[in-house]
């Protein structure tokens, strides 16, 4: 793509004894939108602080442009962060908000005006200088906050969950509004989300965390097709994760049956995780199908039904337009492109059983990642 | 019924104002304007006042002064508190209070003997072979007094509020550019705003009227406007002279505050001005 311009070296974090990073690699282009995801307490946001000077690493460097910045702080560093529930000064207005980092560097008092006018429209806030930060609304608040970190021309812009409080309407208008900035200032924008959606649909890059290291690091369209572990699988969007054997080249032997698949590399014999996307199953009559089972579960989700299907005791989701009732005998059809083959983790067996199902899950995962400090 | 409810409840509170602070208010402006001989309506109290003048000014202005000392001293103490853990915090908290806890009589008592040309600190001068000095007796023992006694005043509501300036209003300052000295000119300052009017007015206010530590450790040349007071009462006995006096005191006092309070410019009102 372009130069690089960060790069997190061999990085670890412990607080109190208990790693919060573990061995993070990873380099940042420049211009570029890159997402870091994962559940609460993955370290992204911590990995997000170290980029910004708020944190030391226990070990590992941080290097920017080349030069190792683990000991200048954040006041010396050209980046500047929108912060978790926005942090405005509550003593000034808008216009003394976004101007705070000029006035620190002390640019001229024109130019201050200038540039706080111009970002002003960038954001849409056009008119609101004098405006208290508190008769502000979260969008609004949201807005200055980032104004307040782009007027100063950072190479670097650090956001650090910045939709999270926001409506969900609210919050897609905003992720345009946030890609549009980005591409039109051309600034290295890394962001931090639990939302995978948000990741899917913003990033040049993902980098998928969990437990303090890095799962996978791709374009958002690799990450969801060629996932490489259980872990990836299921967080991002849904997943039927099942146990299979690699026969042989393009060759997978799952529920006793051998079916044709796109992936190669694998040791014979080789024990794998088998995905397979919910939304890529198609219902065929059941004597036409590659296996048969019984519908047990059916949620209208507007878009499409969620159908719990029991094949031989496992439980899977499958996501289509086409309803089942309840109880009614269905077959299924698995082309080769709807498998994936991925080699075992250490996170085989722990995701894509969906025996507990219940129609809350969406609800249920964000609940738990909003916890996230 | 439910008005009738809160009008009970808050009927003790409304007679014990009516009682120990109206009707004395009242009193008290009967006196000022009335002749202490005949007992008659006469401004002449109000037109003897020009002659304590001075004495309210210097009142006012070593008040302010400890005011400003307790601000420069307790605002270090109120920060470093502040930014201790919890537990540590709720210990250090403890001990500003404690001096609270002793009688005020005593307290300025017992600098009596440490600052007399006798006492521990000439004492302990005298063996290194310095002085005595004089200390008692000066308008600095005044103000010494006056801080010593006030200063939790100045470190509570001081603490109160940089306890609660939100840390990441500091990061954001120093993602910002700020080193630690302009962190602290361009916001923590700012922020504590409300607790420095607060703890400023809460000592200014007592140290105003206060009589008993300018009786014990000023001389006779300090006299403030609360031992005047008190002499008009106990001595002198002209109580008409003493009610104007303390009027004229009163407007001083409600007059500093109101000025304050609008320096502050708190619309919320999150630990204004409390007295």
């Amino acid at each position: 793509m372009s130069k690089e311009l960060i790069r997190l070296q061999n990085l670890t974090m412990e607080f109190d004894g208990e790693k919060v990073l573990d061995g993070i690699n990873l380099y940042f282009n420049d211009k570029e939108f890159l997402t870091l995801l994962g559940p609460s307490g993955c370290g992204k946001t911590t990995t997000l602080r170290i980029i910004g000077g708020f944190q030391n690493p226990t070990s590992g460097d941080v290097l920017f442009d080349g030069k190792r910045i683990n000991d200048v702080p954040p006041y010396e560093r050209q980046i500047n962060t929108v912060f978790q529930r926005y942090a405005l000064f509550p003593h000034l207005d808008v216009y003394d908000n976004i101007a705070f980092g000029l006035k620190v560097a002390k640019l001229p008092k024109d130019e201050i005006h200038q540039r706080v006018h111009e970002i002003l429209e960038v954001v849409g806030l056009k008119g609101y200088d004098h405006r208290s930060v508190d008769s502000l609304s979260g969008g609004q608040q949201q807005r200055v906050a980032i104004a307040r970190a782009l007027v100063n021309r950072p190479k670097v812009l650090l956001l650090d969950e910045p939709l999270a409080a926001l409506d969900l309407r609210l919050r897609k208008d905003m992720q345009n509004e946030l890609k549009r900035i980005q591409q039109a200032m051309g600034i290295t924008f890394i962001y931090v989300t639990h939302d995978q959606e948000e990741a899917l649909s913003m990033s040049d890059t993902v980098v998928v965390m969990d437990k303090g290291r890095i799962q996978q690091v791709g374009r958002p369209e690799d990450i969801y097709n060629e996932p490489k572990n259980a872990f990836v699988a299921d967080f991002i969007g849904e997943s039927n994760i099942l146990d299979g054997i690699m026969l042989a080249d393009y060759k997978v032997k799952f529920f006793g049956r051998t079916f044709k698949c796109l992936d190669a590399g694998f040791a014979p014999n080789e024990p794998v995780d088998v995905v397979i996307r919910p939304e890529d199953i198609d219902f065929v009559p059941p004597e036409e199908g590659h296996l048969v089972g019984t519908v047990t579960s059916v949620t209208f989700k507007g878009l499409n039904y969620d159908i719990i299907v029991d094949f031989k005791g496992f439980k899977w989701l499958i996501q289509t337009t086409d309803f089942q009732g309840v109880g009614s005998t269905v077959g299924i059809r698995l082309n080769p492109e709807d498998i994936h083959i991925m080699h075992k983790s250490a996170y085989s067996g722990l995701f894509g059983d969906y025996s507990s199902y219940s129609a809350e899950y969406d609800e249920l995962t964000e609940d738990a990642a909003d916890e996230e400090e | 019924m439910k008005k009738n409810k809160s009008l009970l409840l808050s009927a003790p509170y409304i007679l014990w104002m009516l009682l120990f602070t109206l009707i004395p208010l009242g009193v008290m402006g009967y006196y000022a304007f009335t002749d202490p001989d005949t007992g008659r309506f006469t401004f002449s109290n109000i037109t003897d006042l020009s002659a304590y003048l001075p004495t309210l000014g210097i009142s006012a202005w070593y008040s302010l002064l400890s005011a400003v000392i307790c601000l420069i001293l307790g605002y270090p103490v109120a920060y470093f508190i502040a930014h201790r853990k919890p537990v540590t915090q709720k210990i250090l908290y403890m001990l500003v209070m404690l001096p609270m806890c002793m009688s005020f009589l005593l307290r300025t008592l017992a600098w009596v003997g440490i600052l007399e040309t006798n006492g521990i600190l000439n004492n302990l001068l005298g063996l290194v072979g310095i002085g005595p000095v004089e200390m008692i007796g000066t308008s600095g023992a005044v103000i010494l007094g006056m801080v010593y006694n006030y200063l939790p005043y100045m470190i509570l509501p001081l603490y109160a509020i940089i306890v609660k300036i939100d840390g990441r209003l500091i990061e954001a300052a120093e993602d910002l550019g700020c080193n630690s000295r302009q962190v602290f000119t361009r916001v923590v300052f700012p922020l504590s705003m409300p607790g420095i009017i607060s703890g400023l007015t809460m000592v200014f206010v007592p140290a105003v009227s206060t009589f008993y530590i300018s009786q014990k450790l000023g001389g006779a040349e300090t006299m403030l406007i609360g031992d005047v007071i008190e002499k008009q009462f106990k001595t002198s006995h002209n109580p008409n002279l003493g009610a104007a006096l303390s009027l004229l005191l009163m407007l001083l006092v409600l007059g500093c505050t109101n000025m304050m309070s609008r320096f502050g410019g708190d619309e919320d009102g999150e630990g204004g001005v409390v007295v």
